[in-house]
């Protein structure tokens, strides 16, 4: 039976009371250092939404999203807006109050056992026997499925040979993500939800994770992965979900999304007190231009060849070299901004 | 075996083939790495043979204890095999499993093709393992230290009887600890419950010596049951007497029934 679909929510909510919220980001952290260890360790924040007047607080609210097999798709968005609540639902660690989910035509919860091997899971954070060693840790899960991965070979390609022996608590932040993943894909799943699969990772580690996660993609597997980094949603992904306070703000391409880079910038330093005056007479009706900070000169319109042409045309007659000229385009970033009204945290 | 040519890692076989392993591979993989881990923790290590060990050794040496009509390693071997019970199958595995359960452990593993019931075989499979172990070191230790069992063979269906309920009362009473408390809340409580027990247990000196209304409360006590049931067998040539069997055997369907309801898996 061929499903279109990898994954489809409608009308997802999902209310915790105050008391049994998720745990926020900081213990999630302290829990990898094994400081604070606590039921925490699954958890999105809460602190993006105070409790209502009830003391409970909505972390999902009626969201919705579909995800074609075989793509990557990024739920993008800051701490607390939903996204780990959203996945653990779908991965069947938590019940929905209200909607439907489906994930490979199933339910998560009603058929688990028929899921379980067909799906793999990173989670956020912790989910390893402390004392174990990194190689043992998957050899565990390996043994968990009928043809898995050979372990070996994907310690190497995850850069963790060097630690296979290392116990799972004294293995760096990155190692222990990088050990998250491996034990994600080892079983050969066709769909894989990644949360927050680079956090905390150097260049290095982020490299090697995004290669990992294309080569997936290139095999056939489903990835749907929780970030809040933009260039890695904006890098990896068929499809970005932009979540916010709960709710789907956005969804599309990553070209989609930023698409109205039309509406563009075109910026450039040269001497202080250029004519603007002039410089716009040489340019199309509706055409801004400004300086500030001195020397800096925003041109704001339609960026197309003609007008880049048209500006550095006129600095040429003018005896102006226009220094670090540059045109700029919508970027995800912008494009959240716009629509939630807030900055994403690094 | 990978070798390793160049710098490029080897190409992985990502495409997807998904599917569960027979649960015979399951267990025998989670038993092993329960048993591994069990026996790599030194305090483990600590609790389960090196402390019913020394306690074997330093009462036998020392000769404090009101012996009565028994010499004092006699009294003391099935004490001690009662607290080898308890330290491994109630308070080793009710931290251990805490521990396990506030790092995610349980939650994720809960993610894998892994049957719960998998799962738990598993870690009664490392228990039952880490109690042979301690069983012939302390049979080993106790008859070198000249511990003259009464009863011959014909004890041996008796004790595994009493060494099996009083697994199943421990391991209820740890495994309803370890997931419903917090693990730290579990680390004090199985510690302190440990050293309560081993002091009113009869593992060390006989419940007679103990006040009478704490006595009461005392052989209501699965350790009391278990080391009094053991002495029965091992000390007296009898039977395990009726109390010990129903004490441990109440413990174990109380406890396994109340984790089996009460279990928090994250």
């Amino acid at each position: 039976m061929a499903e279109i679909l990898a994954v489809s929510v409608a009308g997802l909510v999902k209310t915790y009371s105050a008391r049994s919220a998720p745990a926020r980001s900081g213990s999630r952290r302290a829990g990898r250092q094994g400081l604070a260890p606590g039921p925490a360790a699954s958890a999105c924040g809460d602190q993006a939404r105070p409790p209502s007047p009830g003391g409970r607080v909505r972390a999902v609210d009626n969201l919705s999203l579909s995800v074609p097999v075989g793509s990557v798709t990024a739920l993008l968005g800051p701490n607390g807006a939903g996204k780990t609540t959203t996945v653990e639902i779908c991965e069947g660690f938590r019940r929905a109050d209200e909607g439907e989910v489906r994930v490979l035509g199933r339910d998560p919860i009603a058929d688990a056992i028929a899921l379980r091997p067909r799906v793999g899971v990173m989670l956020q954070a912790g989910g390893m026997y402390p004392g174990a060693r990194a190689e043992e840790m998957l050899r565990l899960v390996a043994a968990h499925h009928r043809d898995p991965l050979d372990p070996t070979a994907l310690l190497d390609r995850l850069d963790l040979v060097d630690s296979a022996s290392t116990p799972f608590r004294r293995l760096s932040g990155g190692q222990q993500q990088r050990l998250s993943l491996a034990m994600a894909v080892v079983g050969r799943p066709e769909l894989v939800f990644l949360d927050e699969p680079t956090a905390g990772l150097d260049v290095a580690g982020r490299r090697t994770t995004w290669e990992l996660i294309e080569e997936l993609r290139a095999a056939g597997v489903t990835v749907v992965l929780t970030t809040h980094a933009m260039d890695e949603a904006e890098r990896l992904s068929d499809q970005v979900v932009i979540i916010n306070h709960g709710r789907v703000v956005a969804a599309g391409s990553p070209a989609e999304l930023t698409r109205g880079g039309a509406e563009g910038q075109l910026r450039f330093r040269a001497p202080v007190g250029l004519e603007l005056g002039k410089l716009l007479l040489a340019l199309p009706d509706g055409t801004t231009a400004t300086e500030g900070p001195a020397g800096h000169y925003l041109v704001e319109g339609t960026v197309d060849p003609q007008l880049l042409a048209a500006v550095t045309a006129w600095c040429a007659g003018n005896g102006v070299l226009a220094e670090d000229l540059r045109v700029e385009q919508r970027t995800l970033e912008d494009v959240f901004v716009e629509l939630t009204g807030s900055e994403l945290r690094p | 075996m990978t070798t390793r040519t160049a710098p490029s890692a080897p190409l992985l076989d990502l495409r997807p083939a998904p599917g569960a392993a027979s649960r015979g591979r399951m267990f025998a993989a989670q038993t092993r790495l329960e048993l591994t881990l069990t026996l790599r923790r030194g305090e483990s290590v600590l609790l389960t043979l090196i402390i019913p060990i020394g306690l074997l050794a330093f009462f036998t040496a020392v000769d404090v204890l009101p012996s009565g009509s028994e010499t004092s390693v006699d009294f003391l071997v099935p004490g001690v095999l009662a607290l080898a019970v308890m330290s491994t199958a109630f308070t080793g595995q009710a931290i251990a499993t805490g521990f396990e359960r506030s790092y995610g452990v349980l939650k994720r593993l809960g993610a894998t093709p892994l049957p719960r019931a998998v799962l738990l075989a598993g870690k009664t499979a490392a228990v039952l393992a880490v109690e042979i172990l301690q069983l012939v070191l302390l049979v080993a230790v106790g008859f070198a230290l000249g511990w003259d069992p009464d009863g011959g063979p014909a004890t041996v269906p008796s004790v595994l009887a009493l060494l099996v309920l009083g697994t199943a009362a421990f391991s209820g009473l740890g495994l309803l600890m370890a997931g419903t408390l917090r693990a730290e809340a579990t680390l004090a409580a199985a510690n302190g419950v440990y050293l309560l027990l081993l002091l009113i247990g009869g593992v060390v000196f006989p419940l007679s010596k103990l006040p009478g209304w704490l006595r009461v409360i005392a052989e209501g006590l699965p350790t009391a049951a278990l080391s009094d049931g053991l002495r029965n067998v091992l000390a007296e040539g009898s039977g395990p007497g009726v109390r010990p069997l129903v004490v441990l055997a109440v413990w174990a369907v109380a406890g396994l029934g109340l984790a089996a309801r009460t279990f928090r898996w994250e």
